[in-house]
């Protein structure tokens, strides 16, 4: 950046006036950044998203929470004999089912950043075309992080034991966040489709909660009519919650894991690219 | 290019002087819709140059393919040098646009919206906290700076909006009708501010609904409707087509205005309207001088005026004396 001013300018309302009136100098452009660093000041975007609109934190943190407190105890005795037995089977799956859900979020983001034509500005800059998803990436993956450990501190407070200790939640949560990862791309494109955030929600929803509901996540697949069982087999939501079960217990094979990755790198291949394509057509 | 009957050929600005913006033939539509079509525009390097028309005339759509935001079905441009299509980086490099409405994230504050856009363009640490100040300062916003955009005013917005085009000097600014929906104090720092920029070098490209704010601002004006350009030439040549603008007068008795539509025409040479609320005629005026004779002459002829006004001449006047009043009539070059 220059320190030379050029000419002097005066914006301020009295230009007569020059009882300290700042000057605006012509500044030149710095030495371009790198992508990464421009996909860390999003990044930073979405830190300060947090700490302005605590609202979010709040849709956020209560719906985990009283879906593992209702689960637990008003279903957990019918379902699993007791709470206690209920939680070591529901923690896992609920942490999937939020996580899924929390992708919603960075797609309404998008959505109202591009209703606004913030995005405009984004994209009139000589920066990394991806930069501005990096920051959404980042702030669902903060997302995830408190979600995730919302629900883990309550089970652990309700009884709850992973047997596979650290290691395994931390593998957990790493599996937690590649779902995520692979489940937001369906809401980029969705954010990117659809004109309002609400749209966005509504018919993610519409979708994610047959996905959720019909899967192993909150009952034993045995109960079930055999066509709906048939679904569930397949669901990848169920996959997901198996490998997160593994983990958690210490009991995951290779195979079960290679499962629930399948779906979210097979989105990230296919969706990614349709979301560079319509962002840059737009 | 292809483009039908344009306003003939562009201006005489000297070949050796590079261009800002140099387009031809630009196409842009939505759906079966031609929201441009085709238009040539040769904007030179440190003025300001003011694209005038009504809604939906294509202002904001041409002036988003210029800044690389939406890619022109057919024709072709360059921005300071650089080919709008197969190099816009290098374009985006050298060109800041404040869009029609805020681009503004409204949750953070407005320092950190500038910091926010001096980290993109690599300030770092100190170097960018330095700039969002300067800019918050040379802009009147120190005071606001660390309030959420959200419960900024209108103007306050504004302001905010362009320092945000502003963090590098840009060589181009595009500013898409940089005052509608201000009061008249802040159109009037607008409008200085505007000038300073432009004073300093910088390109300004804008478009405007308003006459006179084109009229205020601009050394050269496009006027454009329904994705043409239907004139180009300097505020001065516009002006010298139209007509300094319209004479309305009231009539004290009605029954006169046979013979004063008669008195005015003849006198000025122009048709005259007549209002459909009674005794109320406009017509165009050359000059207030022909104006004021015309209405010495009226008032020779007995008839009496309860009331008269010389009005500068609206977007309306400007569009039914370019076109000849018919809807998308012929393109029509303004020359002195
Ligand atoms: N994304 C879009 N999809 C469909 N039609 C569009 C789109 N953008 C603009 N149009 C249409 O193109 C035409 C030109 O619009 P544009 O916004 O360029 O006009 P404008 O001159 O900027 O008007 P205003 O003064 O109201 O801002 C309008 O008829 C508008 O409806
Ligand atoms: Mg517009």
């Amino acid at each position: 950046m220059s320190d030379v001013p050029m000419s002097d300018v005066r914006l301020s309302d009295a230009p007569t006036s020059d009882t300290g009136t700042p000057l605006l100098r012509p500044v030149a452009r710095p030495r371009p950044p790198s992508a990464f660093s421009n996909a860390l000041v999003f990044g930073w975007r979405a830190v300060l998203k947090f700490r302005h609109v605590p609202e979010q934190l709040f849709d956020l943190v209560m719906t985990p929470i009283m879906f593992t407190l209702l689960f637990t105890f008003v279903f957990g005795g019918a379902l699993a004999g007791s709470p206690g037995d209920y939680l070591q089977v529901f923690i896992p799956g609920i942490l999937v089912q939020t996580v899924v859900f929390n992708a919603v979020y960075s797609g309404m983001g998008l959505s109202t950043d591009l209703g606004k034509g913030l995005f405009d500005r984004f994209r009139s800059l000589p920066i990394w075309p991806l930069a501005p998803f990096a920051g959404l990436m980042v702030g669902d993956i903060l997302r995830h992080l408190i979600a995730g450990g919302i629900i883990l501190g309550i089970g652990l407070a309700l009884g709850y034991r992973p047997e596979a200790g650290v290691v395994g939640v931390v593998a957990a949560f790493l599996l937690l966040l590649v779902i995520g990862f692979g489940v937001g791309w369906i809401f980029l494109v969705l954010g990117l489709l659809l004109k309002t955030p609400t749209a966005v929600m509504t018919i993610g929803f519409a979708f994610l909660f047959p996905i959720n509901f019909a899967s192993n996540i909150m009952v034993d697949p045995a109960t079930m009519p055999d066509w709906l069982q048939a679904f569930v087999d397949v669901n990848p939501v169920s996959f997901m919650t198996t490998a997160m079960r593994g983990l958690m217990a210490g009991t995951a094979t290779v195979g079960e894991v290679a499962l629930a990755l399948a779906a979210p790198v097979l989105l990230t291949l296919v969706l990614a690219p349709v979301t560079l394509v319509l962002y840059r057509r737009r | 290019m292809d483009a039908p009957d344009l306003a003939g050929r562009p201006p005489a600005v000297a070949d050796s002087v590079p261009l800002a913006v140099r387009a031809r033939g630009l196409v842009k539509s939505f759906g079966t819709m031609r929201a441009v079509d085709g238009i040539d525009l040769d904007v030179p390097r440190g003025v300001i140059f003011a694209i005038l028309g009504p809604n939906g005339a294509g202002k904001t759509t041409l002036m988003r393919m210029l800044a690389t935001l939406s890619r022109p079905d057919a024709g072709t441009a360059t921005v300071m040098g650089h080919d709008l299509v197969t190099d816009a980086h290098a374009v985006r490099g050298e060109i800041a646009m404040t869009g029609q409405f805020a681009s503004l994230d409204e949750d953070l504050t407005g320092r950190e919206n500038l910091l926010l856009l001096a980290r993109l363009w690599g300030f770092r640490g100190r170097a960018a906290g330095a700039r969002a100040d300067e800019l918050l300062a040379a802009f009147d916003l120190s005071d606001a700076a660390s309030k959420q955009v959200k419960d900024y005013s209108g103007g306050m917005r504004r302001r905010l909006d362009i320092a945000a085009s502003l963090v590098v000097t840009p060589g181009l600014l595009f500013l898409d009708e940089p005052t509608t929906g201000l009061d008249p104090k802040a159109r009037q720092d607008v409008w200085r501010m505007i000038r300073a920029l432009a004073a300093s070098g910088v390109t300004i490209l804008l478009t405007t609904q308003y006459l006179d704010e084109a009229d205020q601002l601009a050394a050269r004006i496009v006027v454009i409707d329904h994705g043409r350009k239907i004139a180009e030439g300097t505020s001065r040549e516009l002006k010298a087509a139209v007509g300094s603008g319209f004479l309305h007068v009231a009539l004290a008795d009605p029954a006169r205005l046979d013979a004063a539509a008669t008195l005015l025409a003849a006198r000025l040479g122009a048709v005259v309207q007549r209002s459909p609320e009674g005794a109320r005629l406009s017509v165009m005026a050359g000059s207030p001088q022909a104006a004021t004779e015309a209405l010495a002459a009226l008032i020779a002829a007995g008839i009496e005026l309860s009331d008269f006004s010389m009005a500068s001449p609206s977007l309306d006047e400007v569009f039914f004396a370019l076109t000849g009043g018919g809807d998308a009539a012929p393109a029509q070059e303004v020359r002195p």
